[in-house]
């Protein structure tokens, strides 16, 4: 039932204009931020406010909409939104990756490739790469507009000259169409190699930084490295505990006070449907845990 | 009397902006946008203006659309003001008319790309033959019946800057941002 006190979707629709431009110009220069007049949402900063606002300028009432936080449909941030848009949108909602045609999400792209027909929307909390190397906007700027990102390769060095390897293991800069470099949000660098040329249109949106940009589909998206030190998607060196799934990306959940631990994978969807599909790991004995 | 807008438009208008969004963001595909007629515009280019257009962007409209009648829908549905070309977000009209205003218009400053204009293009026709495209948003290749023009190319040579335009034709549109390579086969 949606809410009738409030506009399709929340936001009004000077507001929603406002937003569509910058997501058509953000679509028209991949990895470059655009900078737009970000509204306070009825949610703090840091729980989405970008990204909920470039759901809501995307949604259509025939849309199916997936909300994930760190690959779980049910953590109170994805729950929170995608009642949100129930209420305000009255639009369906699943937490099946392959039923989705727009998926917000806090940092993590679904196991499940994502395919021509969908829209990915990252909540970005820190949209611009160089910021913790320089904090001033207008050098920033200048950095992108001439593509000069010695900065950036200095810090990536400093990690290997420190600790043997690049040592970031989420947020992984990457370089745009050999233009732009740009945060990928903070997704883990498991992750990175799905944004290269992915069929899926993928739109970014930082709220409280008040930024959008996007890589439009089939975009090439090269993680930074080193010819020496070349780019490695990580992952916890274990199968999940739960699916018994070795190449998904996996949290680490401590069981008791004794030390314990199990790896699980961070998508639920994921793992709930290998689960389904009768796949069991070292602790998924049994049926009683599966959705 | 003036020309009527969508009747739901937060619902119509969000559906008019995925096919803006579905083409922009796959150079070359033609969509089906729902806009409404007898505005003097064609449907499609209707619905972008009520999609995108507000108090705080300018129109240029090309001498051929340019009509009390349109100018009023226009002025009446969206609030946004009619500019010459160096002050325009949207340009409409022809491509006759719109190719020799494209160096006037704003092609966005290299540390903001982004405040670039968008010719919306009226054409007689939309297909996917011709110009051979290829760029982001594209898989391989795709082909879109463009008007045969060096402004293409020197469009895309000016990224990060340059314009981003719309092509609408009835209730069909396709779109051909800056980062797309055209070659004229």
């Amino acid at each position: 039932m949606t809410d009738q006190a409030y506009n399709f979707a929340y936001l009004d629709e000077d507001t929603k204009r406002m937003i569509r431009r910058a997501i058509l110009k953000g679509v028209a220069i991949p990895g470059y931020q655009v900078p737009f007049a970000s509204r306070e949402m009825p949610m703090p900063y840091g729980w989405g406010t970008g990204g909920v606002q470039v759901t809501a300028a995307c949604l259509t009432p025939e849309d199916t909409l997936k909300v994930i936080d760190q690959g779980a449909d049910d953590t109170t941030n994805a729950v929170s939104i995608r009642r949100f848009f129930q209420r305000t949108a009255d639009v369906a909602v699943t937490e099946h990756t392959r039923d989705a045609t727009l998926i917000q999400t806090r940092h993590r792209i679904p196991e499940e490739p994502l395919t021509e027909d969908q829209i990915m929307v990252f909540q970005v909390p820190i949209p611009e790469p160089l910021r913790f190397l320089e904090p001033r906007e207008t050098e920033t700027r200048k950095m992108h507009e001439l593509s000069d990102y010695g900065l950036m390769h200095v810090k990536l060095y400093e990690d290997i000259a420190k600790n043997g390897h690049i040592a970031t293991a989420y947020d992984y800069p990457v370089m745009v169409e050999e233009h732009y470099v740009m945060s990928p949000s903070p997704i883990p660098r498991f992750d990175n190699p799905k944004l290269d040329r992915s069929p899926a249109l993928m739109l970014f949106g930082a709220g409280r930084e008040q930024r959008i940009y996007a890589l439009p589909p089939y975009t090439k998206v090269r993680s930074l490295d080193f010819e020496d030190h070349p780019f490695e998607a990580s992952k916890a060196d274990h199968a999940c505990d739960l699916c018994g799934a070795e190449d998904s990306y996996l949290d680490e959940v401590i069981v008791d006070d004794a030390g314990g631990r199990m790896f699980v994978c961070s998508d639920t969807d994921h793992c709930a449907g290998r689960r389904a599909a009768g796949h069991v790991g070292r602790l998924g004995a049994g049926t009683e845990d599966v959705k | 009397m003036t020309a009527p807008a969508f009747t739901d438009t937060p619902r119509e208008a969000a559906r008019a902006f995925r096919a803006a969004l579905d083409a922009m963001a796959r150079p070359g595909r033609i969509v089906e946008i729902a806009g409404p007629s007898g505005t003097g515009l064609s449907p499609a280019a209707a619905a972008l203006v009520l999609t995108l257009a507000d108090r705080g962007t300018g129109i240029w409209l090309a001498p051929a659309l340019d009509t009390p009648g349109l100018r009023g829908w226009i002025t009446f549905h969206t609030g946004a003001g009619f500019t010459a070309p160096e002050g325009a977000t949207f340009a409409l009209g022809p491509w006759e008319e719109i190719e020799p205003i494209l160096p006037r218009l704003p092609a966005g400053q290299p540390d903001y790309p982004d405040r670039s204009a968008t010719p919306i293009i009226e054409c007689q026709s939309l297909s996917k033959t011709g110009a051979r495209l290829t760029g982001p948003g594209i898989r391989d290749s795709a082909r879109l019946s463009l008007p045969d023009s060096p402004a293409f190319a020197a469009n895309a040579a000016a990224f990060p800057c340059g314009l981003d335009f719309f092509f609408t034709c009835g209730a069909h549109l396709a779109a051909l941002p800056r980062t797309t390579h055209v070659e004229v086969c």
